[in-house]
């Protein structure tokens, strides 16, 4: 292993931008040169240790998929696809730090004795891939894959069916990815972000990850936030800390929001009396939210959250692949019952309607979309239920009545 | 304990409401709104030993061939 140029416990937070540029010189000046010769156990051991999680929006354990991941002609995929249109951390990585997800990509490659890496990302983040390749002194064979602007194209088995047939469409999983994705083959995804971090770990170590963040969240994560803030921002924050927190981070003010959706579109809502809470699946189990990929959206004071979450509901609607049944039809139906909520319709079983659609639906997709819709719908009607109450008497608070 | 258990799994993708399965399985299966199977689990349905061989007809007679009958282990 080489040389640290940079104390590692000077990174702590921030350590993914540390580099300031995006080119192999600022890269290596900050980092030093990327660790080779990692073998499968010793990276599993260590990923294990550092307690690093996915940051593509499940969560998972990076390690775990590093030991589901079967021998032989294996394959890697670094997964750069934002589908959430409010998540912009994965192109800000891309574009600002691209080594360090091609370093992640590489050392995972080796460990797995993968033949074949892929890098799956929209088009502006792969303009800076190359860039980043072209100056690559290991010259790694990374196939660069264009990502439609869709919302479930960066769904796992769509990506594998992406890189297969060129079309982002999630498909039916009877067998797991590690053991068969890619031509059959075992296959690795990682989001950036996570070989991003992983990256650093393999060069700093798990005790070094674990400074930052707390023992059940460790490391930083980064934030993608938006909606009724000042600006778009992605921030990076230590694991652990708080809504409130990372508003902060990202100058926008918390007592002027009465929520954030936390997670993105397949999240959950979290009401201002919760941001003292950490943004863990655990503190903000009440609310049924996670991290997931990073997104925290804003909805200001006085503004309706039945009529934003209407909107979200429609989007992601538009966004069903159209392949499954249940999603096809049942996610045009709730966003239905949900803005007929939102418009101040006076049906009491409207909230009930809207309950039993989205439970009608999980569980009956391919992929988790239906699943994510309906727990967004789950969440609107939970958190906003005085809301809900109120429009179904037919007045609206947030507009003071019905204009 | 972990057990071995007969499952109908539904693909979703491939299955067009035709509702065959439905009728083959009425103890296991009922239509949605649109015609679509739903049975508990979503689309991976425990099939009770006494209602093998109906699955296995509805797996056979499905004209999508979305359906899969397999044994899994569960915890």
């Amino acid at each position: 292993m080489t040389a640290m140029t940079l104390d590692p416990r000077q990174l702590g937070t921030g350590g993914l931008f540390a580099a300031g540029r995006p080119d192999l010189a600022a890269h290596e000046a900050a980092y030093g040169r990327r660790p080779s010769g990692w073998t499968r156990k010793e990276l599993l051991a260590e990923l294990d240790a550092s307690g690093l999680t996915g940051r593509g929006g499940a969560g998972f354990p990076a390690w775990r998929k590093l030991a589901a991941t079967g021998s032989g002609r294996a394959v890697v995929i670094a997964n750069g696809a934002e589908g959430e249109p409010a998540s912009r951390k994965d192109a800000t990585l891309l574009r600002e730090a691209p080594h360090l997800v091609l370093d992640g990509l590489v050392t995972v490659g080796e460990a797995v004795g993968a033949s074949t890496l892929f890098l799956y990302a929209t088009r502006d983040s792969l303009a800076s891939v190359a860039q980043a390749l072209a100056e690559r002194r290991d010259r790694p064979k990374v196939k660069l894959v264009e990502a439609p602007e869709a919302f479930i194209s960066g769904e796992a088995s769509a990506v594998v069916n992406a890189l297969e047939t060129g079309v982002a469409l999630p498909r039916d999983k009877a067998l797991r990815l590690g053991t068969s994705g890619y031509e059959g083959r075992p296959t690795l995804l990682h989001n950036v972000e996570t070989l991003a971090h992983l990256a650093l770990v393999a060069r700093f170590g798990a005790s070094w990850f674990r400074s930052a963040g707390t023992a059940e969240d460790p490391g930083t994560r980064l934030y993608s936030l938006s909606g009724d803030v000042p600006t778009e921002w992605v921030v990076e924050a230590p694991g652990g800390a708080t809504v409130r927190d990372v508003l902060r981070l990202g100058h926008a003010e918390p007592s002027s929001l009465a929520a954030v959706l936390v997670g993105g579109f397949h999240g959950a809502w979290v009401p201002a009396e919760a941001f003292d809470l950490p943004l863990t699946g655990r503190g903000l189990a009440r609310y049924g939210a996670t991290p997931g990929a990073g997104v925290l959206m804003g909805l200001a004071r006085g503004r309706c959250g039945l009529e934003s979450s209407a909107g979200i509901v429609r989007y992601l609607a538009e966004s069903s692949a159209r392949q499954c049944g249940p999603c096809m039809f049942g996610l045009p139906a709730m966003a239905s019952v949900i803005e007929r909520i939102a418009a101040g319709e006076r049906t009491p079983w409207l909230a009930s309607e809207a309950e039993r659609l989205a439970g009608l639906v999980t569980g009956r997709g391919a992929c988790r979309h239906p699943d994510g819709s309906a727990k967004f719908v789950h969440s609107t009607l939970a958190v906003f239920r005085d809301e809900v109450q109120a429009h179904l008497s037919g007045m609206c608070t947030a507009h003071r009545g019905w204009a | 304990m972990s057990r071995r258990q007969l499952e109908l799994h539904i693909d979703f993708a491939r299955c067009d409401g035709r509702g065959l399965c439905t009728e083959l399985l009425p103890e296991l299966l009922v239509r949605d709104d649109w015609g679509y199977p739903v049975g508990r689990g979503g689309r991976d349905v425990h099939v009770p030993e006494r209602l093998s061989d109906a699955a296995q007809d509805a797996v056979d007679l499905c004209p999508l061939q979305a359906l899969m009958l397999r044994r899994v282990t569960r915890a």
